[in-house]
C-alpha cells in the first residue's frame, strides 16, 4: 500500500507549509512592538501580514485533520496525551488571532497596548507549544502497549523537546525579521534588518544544536543525513546572506525553517510516536493508519485540491507582492490614510491601505525588469 | 465523571462556536449579494452598506475561526477512544472541510478585505462570493460528519477487528439525515445572518440613519429572511420525519411520548413531564398533529420510548437508553414556537415594506432590533435536541458516549481544560459582543471616494 507513506509524506508538507508560511506570522507577531515601536509603525508592520496569516493559519486546521483521517491512532494518542500542551496552545492560538482582529478596534492607548502585548506573548508561545510537542514525538515518550499515553505533564518537557521549541521560536522571529525587512520601507525595513543580523548569530547556534541533538536523538551514526545537513547549511547561509541580501536571506530562512521541520519527520518515519517505554509499543505510520478504502480517497481528494489551494495562495502573494510605506509621507495626516492593520480596520477606514513603494526585492527575483505598480492601477 | 465533564466541554465550545458561525454564513452571503448589487447598479449606497457589513462579517469571522479550531482538537483530546475507532471515516469529511472550504474562505476573505484598490471590480466581487462559497461547504462537510454520527452509512464492520471501516464516501454525502439537516444549517445560518443585518438597520433608522440606505439593507434582509425561515421550517418538519426512522427515540423525546399512539396528538403545552414522569399534564394537544409531523401520515403510529427502551436493551444489552426528555421537549418546542415568532415578525415588515412604511414603523423597528436574539436561542435549542437526542450513543448504534472518551485524560485535565475554555469564551464572548454593538452603531462611513478626495492615488479603481 502506497497510500500509508504518501499520506505520512503530505503531512509532513502541511507542517512544514504550516511553519513556512505561519512562521514569519508568528515572527511578526512576536516583534510588531519591538520593530514597530510607535502605534502607526507597528501597524504597518502588522499589516504586512494582514491579507495573509488568516490563510496560512489553515496549513495547521489541515494539518491536524489529516492526521485524524489518515493517522486515527496518532492522531487520538498525541492530542490526548500532550493534553495540558495542547489546551496552551489553543488558548495561544485564540489569543493571537483575535488579538490581531480586535487591537485596531477602538483608539483607547491602554486597549491597543493590552491586545500588542497578548500578541506578543501568544505568537511566542504557540511555536514553541509546538516544538516541545513536536520535539517529544522524536524523542520518545510513556506510552503503553495500548498505545494510551501513560505519563504525566511533566513527562512532556523533555531537555531535547524545549530545544525544539525554543530553536523553532528563535528560527521565527529570524525569519519573521527577514520578512519585515522585504515588505516595507524606510525606517522599520532599516530596524527589521538590523534585528535580524543581531538574531541571525543566536538562532544559528540554535539550529546547528538542534540538527546535532535531532541526529543524536534519532539514533544516527557517524554522519549526518543529507536532510539535516542542508538544514545546517541552510542556517549558516541565512546568518550569512542576512548582512547584505535581503530577499535571498529570506529565501534561506524559509529552507531552514521548511528543511527543520521536514528532519524530524524524515528521522519519525516510518515511527510517528516514539515510545520511551518499550520501542515495541512506537506507534507506526502502519499500526496507526486508517483503512485503505479512507486513504485512497482522500489521497485522490488531496491531490486534487492542494494544488489548487498552492495556485490561489500564491496569487494572493502576488497581489500583496508590494512593500508596505513606513511612516505616513505627510505631517500630522489623517488617521484614515495610515495602513489599516487589521482586516476590519481595512474595511473600516474608508480608504484602504495604500502601498507605498514598488515590489520588493525577492519578486524582482525572478521578474528582474518589471517596474513598479500592479497591472490594474 | 469524566464523560460529563468532556461532554459539557464539547457541549459548551460546541454551543459557543454555533452562535458565531451562522452569523458569518449568513453575513458573507448578504454581504456578497449587497456588492453584487452595487457592481450591478454602481448605486454608491450599497458600497457603504457592503463596507459596513463587512466589518461585522470579519469581526465575527476572527471568533468563529478560532473557537472551530477548539473543535477540531477536542475529538483527539478528550474522546480519543472516539476518534481511533471512527477516524477512518468521520476524519475523512474534516480533512475534506480543511482542504476544500477553509483555505477557500481564509485566502479569498484576505483578498477580499485587503484587496479593495487591488483587484478589478469583477475579481473583488468574485472574492467575496468564493469567501461565501467557503463558509457555506464547510457546513456540508461538517454536517457530513455530524449526520454520520446520527445515522452511520458507507462502513462495514471488519470482521476481524470488529471495527467500523469506511467502504463508500458518496454515502456520507447522499445520507438522507445529512442532505436534510445540511439544507436547515443553511438555511438557518441565512435567517440568523438576515436577523443581524435587519436588527442593525433598525437600529440605524430608529436613530435617524440614513433611510435611503439603511431600508434598503432592512429590505434585503427580509427579502431573505422570510423564506429562508419558511423552508427551514419545511425542510425542518421534514427532517423531524428522517430521524424518526433512524432515530426513534430522539423523536419520541422531544414529544415526551412514552407509550405507542396511533393516531397522536401534539402537545402543545405541558405541566412536569422529563425522565422520572411519566405522565405530566397535558395543558393543550392538537389531535393528529404528532402523528402528521413525525411521520407525514394523518394516523401515523409513533412508538413509544418505553417500547423503544426494551426493545434497545434486547439487542444492544442492558442499559438506558433514553435520552435527557426535558431537553428534548422543550428543545423542539423553544425552536419552533420562536421560529413561528420571526415568521410573524417578518411577514409584518414585508407588508409594511410593499406599502413603504417600512423605515417609519418605530413599533416594528423596535421589534426587529430585539428579533435578533431568536435565531441564536433557536440554533441552540435545535443543536441541544439533536445531539442531546442521540444520547446515549456517540454513534448511533456504534458506541456509547461513554466508550468515547481518552482513557488517559484525568478529571483534573478535564477541569483545567473546561475552566480555561469558559474563561476565554467568556471574556472574548463579551469583547466580541461589545465590538459588534460598537460597530453596529457606528455611523455609517462616508462614500470612499469622497474620503479620498485630495489624496495622491485613488482609492479604488472604478
Amino acid at each position: 500500500m502506497a497510500f500509508v507513506p504518501l499520506w505520512f509524506i503530505l503531512i509532513a508538507v502541511l507542517w512544514t507549509g504550516f511553519f513556512v508560511l505561519e512562521g514569519f506570522d508568528m515572527g511578526v507577531g512576536m516583534l510588531h512592538g519591538a520593530i514597530g515601536r510607535d502605534d502607526a509603525g507597528r501597524r504597518t508592520v502588522m499589516h504586512t501580514i494582514g491579507p495573509l496569516w488568516d490563510g496560512n493559519e489553515v496549513w495547521l486546521v489541515v494539518a491536524a485533520a489529516a492526521m485524524f483521517a489518515a493517522f486515527p491512532g496518532w492522531y487520538a494518542t498525541l492530542f490526548s496525551g500532550a493534553y495540558l500542551l495542547v489546551v496552551l496552545l489553543l488558548c495561544a492560538l485564540i489569543l493571537r488571532g483575535v488579538s490581531f482582529e480586535y487591537r485596531d478596534k477602538r483608539p483607547s492607548r491602554r486597549w491597543r497596548q493590552n491586545w500588542s502585548r497578548l500578541l506578543v506573548v501568544a505568537s511566542l508561545l504557540a511555536p514553541l507549544v509546538i516544538g516541545i510537542i513536536l520535539g517529544d514525538l522524536l524523542h520518545g515518550l510513556p506510552i503503553g502497549a495500548n498505545h494510551e499515553y501513560a505519563g504525566s505533564f511533566w513527562n512532556l518537557l523533555q531537555p531535547y523537546s524545549i530545544l525544539v521549541g525554543v530553536a523553532l521560536v528563535s528560527l521565527c522571529v529570524l525569519h519573521g525579521a527577514t520578512f519585515i525587512a522585504l515588505k516595507t520601507t524606510g525606517a522599520i525595513r532599516v530596524r527589521a534588518g538590523r534585528l535580524a543580523r543581531r538574531v541571525a548569530p543566536v538562532t544559528a547556534l540554535l539550529v546547528l544544536a538542534f540538527v546535532g541533538w535531532t541526529h543524536v536523538t534519532a539514533g544516527g551514526g557517524a554522519f549526518l543525513n543529507p536532510v539535516e545537513l542542508l538544514a545546517a547549511l541552510a542556517i549558516l547561509a541565512a546568518w550569512a546572506l542576512v548582512r547584505s541580501h535581503e530577499g535571498w536571506a529570506f529565501v534561506a530562512t524559509t529552507v531552514t525553517i521548511a528543511v527543520c521541520i521536514i528532519t524530524i519527520f524524515v528521522d519519525l518515519y516510518p515511527r510517528v510516536m516514539v515510545s520511551s517505554t518499550n520501542p515495541a509499543y512506537s506507534l507506526t505510520v502502519r499500526n496507526s493508519a486508517s483503512a485503505p478504502y479512507s486513504l485512497k480517497v482522500m489521497s485522490v481528494i488531496a491531490l486534487v485540491l492542494l494544488p489548487i489551494v498552492l495556485a490561489y495562495q500564491a496569487w494572493t502573494y502576488y497581489v500583496f507582492r508590494r512593500r508596505i510605506g513606513g511612516q505616513p509621507p505627510r505631517p500630522a495626516p489623517a488617521p484614515l490614510s495610515r495602513p489599516a492593520v487589521s482586516a476590519t480596520a481595512a474595511l473600516a477606514a474608508s480608504r484602504p491601505a495604500q502601498p507605498a513603494a514598488g515590489p520588493h526585492r525577492l519578486w524582482q527575483l525572478w521578474r528582474p525588469r518589471r517596474g513598479g505598480g500592479s497591472s490594474r492601477r | 465523571m469524566r464523560a460529563d465533564l468532556a461532554r459539557w466541554q464539547f457541549a459548551f465550545t460546541s454551543v459557543n462556536h454555533f452562535l458565531f458561525v451562522p452569523v458569518t454564513i449568513g453575513l458573507a452571503v448578504l454581504t456578497a449579494l449587497l456588492q453584487t448589487a452595487w457592481h450591478r447598479n454602481g448605486k454608491p449606497e450599497y458600497l457603504r452598506l457592503t463596507r459596513f457589513f463587512g466589518v461585522l462579517l470579519v469581526i465575527n469571522v476572527a471568533i468563529g475561526v478560532v473557537t472551530g479550531l477548539v473543535q477540531e482538537f477536542e475529538f483527539g483530546m478528550n474522546w480519543s477512544a472516539y476518534s481511533r475507532l471512527v477516524g477512518n471515516i468521520f476524519g475523512a469529511p474534516l480533512a475534506m472541510e480543511g482542504l476544500a472550504a477553509f483555505f477557500l474562505e481564509s485566502t479569498f476573505l484576505g483578498l477580499w478585505l485587503f484587496g479593495w484598490n487591488k483587484l478589478s471590480r469583477r475579481v473583488h466581487l468574485a472574492t467575496i462570493w468564493l469567501v461565501a462559497l467557503g463558509s457555506v461547504l464547510s457546513a456540508a462537510f461538517i454536517m457530513a460528519a455530524n449526520s454520520w454520527m446520527q445515522h452511520p452509512v458507507g462502513y462495514v464492520t471488519d470482521p476481524k477487528t470488529h471495527l467500523p471501516v469506511l467502504n463508500d464516501i458518496w454515502a456520507l454525502f447522499t445520507n438522507p439525515v445529512f442532505v436534510w439537516s445540511y439544507a436547515k444549517v443553511v438555511l438557518a445560518s441565512l435567517v440568523t445572518g438576515a436577523a443581524v443585518m435587519l436588527a442593525v438597520s433598525a437600529w440605524q433608522l430608529r436613530r435617524g440613519g440614513d433611510r435611503d440606505v439603511f431600508g434598503k439593507s432592512a429590505r434585503l434582509a427580509l427579502v431573505v429572511l422570510v423564506p429562508a425561515i419558511l423552508f427551514a421550517m419545511l425542510v425542518g418538519d421534514e427532517l423531524g420525519v428522517i430521524e424518526g426512522r433512524y432515530q426513534p427515540m430522539k423523536i419520541a423525546a422531544a414529544e415526551a411520548q412514552w407509550t405507542t399512539c396511533q393516531p397522536c396528538s401534539f402537545s402543545l403545552i405541558q405541566i412536569g413531564g422529563g425522565n422520572n414522569d411519566h405522565t405530566p399534564t397535558q395543558i393543550l394537544a392538537i389531535p393528529h398533529l404528532l402523528s402528521l409531523l413525525a411521520t407525514n401520515h394523518w394516523n401515523g403510529k409513533v412508538i413509544g420510548m418505553s417500547p423503544l427502551q426494551a426493545q434497545y436493551a434486547a439487542k444492544y444489552g442492558a442499559g438506558n437508553y433514553v435520552p435527557d426528555v426535558f431537553i428534548q421537549y422543550w428543545g423542539m418546542r423553544v425552536m419552533a414556537y420562536l421560529a413561528v415568532i420571526v415568521v410573524l415578525v417578518g411577514l409584518w415588515g414585508l407588508w409594511l415594506s410593499r406599502r413603504k412604511k417600512l423605515a417609519t414603523s418605530r413599533k416594528f423597528l423596535w421589534l426587529a432590533t430585539w428579533m435578533v436574539i431568536l435565531p441564536f436561542l433557536i440554533n441552540t435549542a435545535g443543536w441541544l435536541l439533536t445531539e442531546s437526542g442521540r444520547q446515549p450513543w456517540i454513534v448511533q448504534g456504534i458506541m456509547l458516549t461513554k466508550n468515547g472518551i481518552s482513557p488517559s485524560v484525568s478529571t483534573t485535565y478535564l477541569v483545567i481544560s473546561l475552566t480555561a475554555f469558559v474563561l476565554l469564551y467568556g471574556i472574548l464572548g463579551t469583547v466580541d459582543l461589545l465590538l459588534m454593538l460598537r460597530y453596529s452603531r457606528k455611523e455609517l462611513a462616508p462614500v470612499p471616494a469622497e474620503a479620498a478626495a485630495g489624496e495622491p492615488v485613488p482609492a479604488m479603481d472604478y
